[in-house]
């Protein structure tokens, strides 16, 4: 990570990368709304704060003075952590998330919250209460979602850390459509603490930046047990960064034949192809696998995801904190009013069904049969997982498509995340990386699975691709870093 | 249970009976709260004792309490239920204000007990009702009203705090057993020092399920649930109405009034009381937390809960009579409270007559208690000095009478029963040839009432005696001095 060095080397103080970080932000987020808070006092204030420390000789921590993002479902002692829902608009977290904590604990800067659909709910970032976020490489575009500000952000601008969150591909796909590099982690890697729950099961936080190596520092920045997440894992965080740069040659690559489905766009299963290639040329094995219960991943990610989430949101009730109707007479009319006006068309829809699938009688039909499906998705994998280290294909049957264009069709945009669900339901690390572009010029990703805690394996393959390719390097026409000196 | 004086009692039917199961909530007495690191206690200002976990923030996670786990281990362990090696927690989800997730974390498929059978006495009798399961969950907030206002506020001091609720069979049949049976969860509890099973602060809450049906029969009838019933008082009232409702209707052939609702007790109109309108139909759509692990035990850690175990009452019951030879009275009175017990059994330890001790702990002891109004861990009397007083008394150092003031001396200035004894002047004069001296001389001054007893007048003789003790200044062993004043007068005197 380049600025980091140059903040270390003290050839840049924190204040410079942190000014440097809001006037990208001040060039791009008009054309985009990627961001939803942007806070140049607080940061400002901060990075002044480690400039002393720095002055002072003091260790200020591995990431002194860089500037971060973080999707706004990331709770934050700054400003509102709104989850992109009028429920949430005025709600102030009085805490920081682990992840929020461990970059701050690690010198890192907070300079703005992105934008996401409501919830984590989306694969455009068109369902955020608030606005839409444009693709950097044509603003007629989606950037894709849930984490579609982060993304935007990633490519078209630099020097900066974004965290995304991940619950059926809301790190890679958005990745995928606006040519970043986005890592979901194992799940468990990353504690949960203070991220706005959608689908506790699936949710997974990680970095989206503009290279894998810089996935890897922030993985090994905000990696490891948490006391206040039992569901971390406490297993020993590896050097990330280190072990992102070994070589790949004999590791075993399957290509699934179901990660190719019907409706695939040509352009993006040619450029996913011609990846695969690189990565033999490379030294590694590449063979054909199955994962025969592909087909059923998405019924049973969009009902694990909504029963879990019509439990997640019940809190949001308009007692204690956030959106409280004013038109209200009475306790049940309350609760009715301040959830209709609060929740957005895609969220309710989900809290419909998940208090459906969860209901006495239709209990065992759906959510049973969805999770005896999701132990199937992750036999696939078991069996794959015994002849080869990794799994690649495409992060998306299609790059990123126009403004409004599914919107109004929850089903055709539920298909864009067919090939980023089964690693949630998996509990497996996924990441997308860029592998070229359409003839329209936006980006097409490839998807790199692993094994369940070897996130490691993952970040090696996805850097020895971007140490042979420069897809990732490429500048989108809205860009607020292109003639700048940071790009790594 | 009271016959009416006057009419047919319901309950007295010899055509209809109950059919009783209880689910008794029971606050557990951990440091801290069961989902996060808050402190669990009472009596703090509203909202004190909160944290983004327990207030249901976004974002928040929950952790398990080992404490709260082992707890009810060991009381599933004391019961002898199973204890099955994997347990998890469920979300049940409902609406209300003191419920800030929307949802409770309890436990449903998978509790951490499983079975068991719970023996308690009713009227020196032995009784056995079985467990269905012992789970734990966590508490709810509190809703508060402020008369004359029109907002009403929520407290979440108690949101999230530790709570077991053990589920029995309908193996009950009157209210007087339900309420043994809770008597005796309430004494196991306090012996494996769980809860406080403080009832006016509601650590100890009940639900009763009850049904009646024709005397004999071994299907069960249409139930009605009475919640929230907190002192052993109401949930035996609460029953004897219920009961008698119910038994009231079937004997009218009005049964189909009787549905499955719950009812809420009214003390003072003395009566049970649909809560219709109110309870709608509930699905709580329970489904596994997701946010917690389920717990898997091993048999070991399983063992050495067990090793903890302190002896129960019963148990203790039993030795109290057979290897002390205490009456079955006294030792129930010493076994209900594990602290009086613990104390009289140190007293033994240093005094082998469990009776007399026995005596003294259950009525000087007790009484001191009470007029201090101080548990015995305060009262400042160690157990060895107790002894050394009762031991004092059988010797005859000091009177039954004055020993009671020894033993405030005692719990006042927490110095020795021997010291006090002398210091006070209370030592009792046991000494014969002393005795004999002074009884010698109250004969020789009272010839009168010395012919009275001659001549069998026994009143006289306590005149007698009163008169050795003013001689004395009341310290003289009045048992003592009566044989002597027998002997010396009924012999002649020696000259
Ligand atoms: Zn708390």
């Amino acid at each position: 990570m380049e600025i980091r060095d140059r903040i270390r080397r003290g050839e840049m103080s924190a204040l410079e990368a942190v000014d440097e970080a809001l006037r990208q932000l001040d060039v791009v987020n008009p054309r985009l709304q990627a961001a939803l808070q942007i806070f140049p006092d607080g940061a400002r204030t901060a990075a002044a704060a480690i400039d002393r420390r720095l002055a002072a000789g003091e260790d200020a921590g591995p990431l002194a003075g860089v500037p971060f993002t973080v999707k706004d479902n990331f709770c934050t002692l700054e400003g509102h952590t709104t989850a992109g829902s009028r429920i949430l608009e005025s709600f102030a977290s009085p805490y920081d998330a682990t992840a929020v904590r461990k970059l701050k604990e690690a010198g890192a800067v907070c300079v703005a919250k992105t934008n996401l659909d409501e919830f984590g709910m989306g694969s455009s970032t068109e369902n955020s209460a608030f606005h839409v976020t444009r693709n950097p490489w044509k603003t007629t575009h989606v950037p894709g979602g849930s984490s579609g500000g982060a993304a935007a952000l990633a490519v078209s601008t630099g020097g900066m850390i974004h965290l995304g969150s991940d619950t059926g591909g809301s790190i890679r796909q958005p990745s995928a459509c606006c040519g970043a590099s986005g890592l979901k982690p194992t799940y468990g890697r990353v504690s949960r603490y203070g991220l706005v729950a959608f689908a506790s099961s699936l949710d997974q936080i990680g970095p989206i930046q503009s290279s894998a190596l810089d996935c890897a520092l922030v993985l090994e920045t905000i990696a490891g047990a948490d006391p206040m997440d039992s569901t971390s894992r406490d297993l020993p965080v590896p050097r990330y960064a280190d072990e992102a740069q070994q070589d790949i040659r004999g590791l075993r690559l399957g290509v699934p034949a179901e990660y190719f489905p019907e409706g695939i766009e040509a352009e993006v299963e040619e450029k996913v192809r011609a990846a695969i290639e690189v990565f033999r040329e490379m030294g590694a094995e590449v063979r054909d696998v199955s994962l025969p219960h592909t087909r059923y991943a998405n019924p049973a990610y969009v009902l694990v995801s909504a029963a879990e989430a019509s439990s997640n949101l019940a809190r949001y009730d308009g007692v204690h904190y956030g959106r409280r109707s004013v038109s209200a007479s009475g306790l049940v009319d309350m609760y009715c009013r301040s959830r209709g006006e609060g929740f957005g068309a895609e969220v309710k829809r989900r809290i419909l069904i998940g208090t459906f699938v969860l209901s006495s009688g239709y209990y065992d039909a759906y959510y049973l049969t969805a999770l005896r499906v999701r132990n199937l998705i992750r036999q696939d994998f078991e069996k794959v997982y015994r002849e080869v280290d990794a799994v690649v294909c495409p992060t998306s049957p299609v790059p990123a498509f126009p403004l409004g264009d599914r919107i109004d069709d929850p089903l055709k945009l539920y298909a864009v995340d067919v090939l980023t669900v089964p690693a949630n339901l998996a509990s497996l690390p996924g990441m997308s990386i860029p592998c070229g572009f359409t003839s329209e010029a936006l980006p097409v990703g490839l998807q790199i699975y692993g094994r369940p805690m070897q996130d490691e394996i993952v970040l090696r393959l996805a850097c020895a691709y971007q140490a042979r390719t420069d897809h990732h390097l490429r500048a989108p026409p809205v860009c607020g870093w292109r003639g700048g000196e940071e790009g790594g | 249970m009271s016959a009416a004086a006057a009419g047919r009692d319901p309950l007295e039917s010899t055509r209809f009976e109950a059919v009783i199961g209880l689910e008794v909530h029971v606050q557990l007495l951990t440091r801290t709260k069961m989902f996060c690191r808050c402190e669990a206690r009472f009596g703090t200002e509203a909202n004190a004792l909160t944290c983004p976990v327990c207030l249901g923030l976004p974002g928040s996670l929950p952790c398990i309490n080992r404490r709260a786990v082992e707890s009810t281990v060991r009381v599933g362990l004391a019961f002898g239920s199973e204890i099955p090696l994997l347990t998890k927690f469920d979300r049940k989800s409902y609406f209300y204000p003191d419920l800030p997730k929307g949802y409770q974390i309890s436990q449903k498929d998978d509790p951490i007990c499983k079975g068991g059978r719970v023996e308690f006495f009713v009227d020196g009798e032995i009784r056995v009702a079985r467990l269905v399961r012992i789970h734990l969950e966590e508490d709810a907030g509190k809703n508060i009203h402020v008369e004359g206002r029109p907002e009403s506020w929520v407290d979440l001091n108690r949101a999230g705090t530790p709570l077991m609720e053990v589920v029995s069979e309908p193996d009950l049949r009157t209210p007087r057993e339900a309420g043994d049976y809770m008597r005796m969860l309430r004494q196991v509890m306090l012996y494996l020092g769980v809860s406080d099973c403080n009832m006016e602060e509601g650590s100890l809450r009940c639900d009763c399920n009850v049904s009646t049906r024709l005397r004999g029969a071994s299907h069960l009838e249409t139930r009605t649930e009475i919640k929230n019933l907190n002192s052993f008082l109401n949930v035996e009232k609460a029953l004897e109405h219920e009961i008698a409702r119910q038994i009231r209707l079937r004997e009218t052939g009005r049964e189909a009034e009787i549905v499955q609702e719950t009812r809420l007790y009214d003390p003072d109109r003395g009566e049970t009381r649909s809560m219709r309108g109110k309870e709608e139909a509930h699905d709580y759509r329970y489904f596994p937390e997701p946010d917690l692990a389920p717990l898997v035990f091993s048999p070991e850690w399983i063992d050495g809960l067990r090793a903890t175990l302190p002896e129960l009452p019963l148990v203790r019951l039993g030795r109290f009579q057979e290897d002390l030879g205490l009456s079955a009275y006294h030792a129930d009175q010493l076994v209900r409270d594990k602290e009086i017990a613990d104390y009289f059994e140190r007293c033994v330890e240093s005094y082998r007559q469990p009776q007399s001790v026995g005596n003294w702990v259950l009525n000087a002891l007790r009484e001191e208690l009470r007029s201090r109004g101080v548990g015995i861990e305060d009262i400042g009397v160690a157990p060895e000095r107790f002894a050394e007083l009762v031991r004092a008394v059988d010797d005859g150092a000091v009177s039954t009478q004055k020993a009671r003031d020894v033993l405030r001396a005692m719990a006042d200035s927490g110095r020795p029963a021997a010291e006090l004894i002398r210091e006070m002047g209370v030592e009792q004069i046991s000494d014969d040839s002393f005795l004999r001296g002074v009884v010698q001389d109250v004969i020789a001054a009272h010839p009168g009432p010395v012919e009275d007893v001659r001549r069998g007048k026994r009143n006289s003789i306590n005149f007698l005696v009163g008169q050795v003790m003013r001689r004395t200044k009341g310290q003289a062993n009045p048992a003592m001095a009566m044989s002597l004043i027998d002997e010396l007068i009924g012999s002649p005197p020696a000259e």
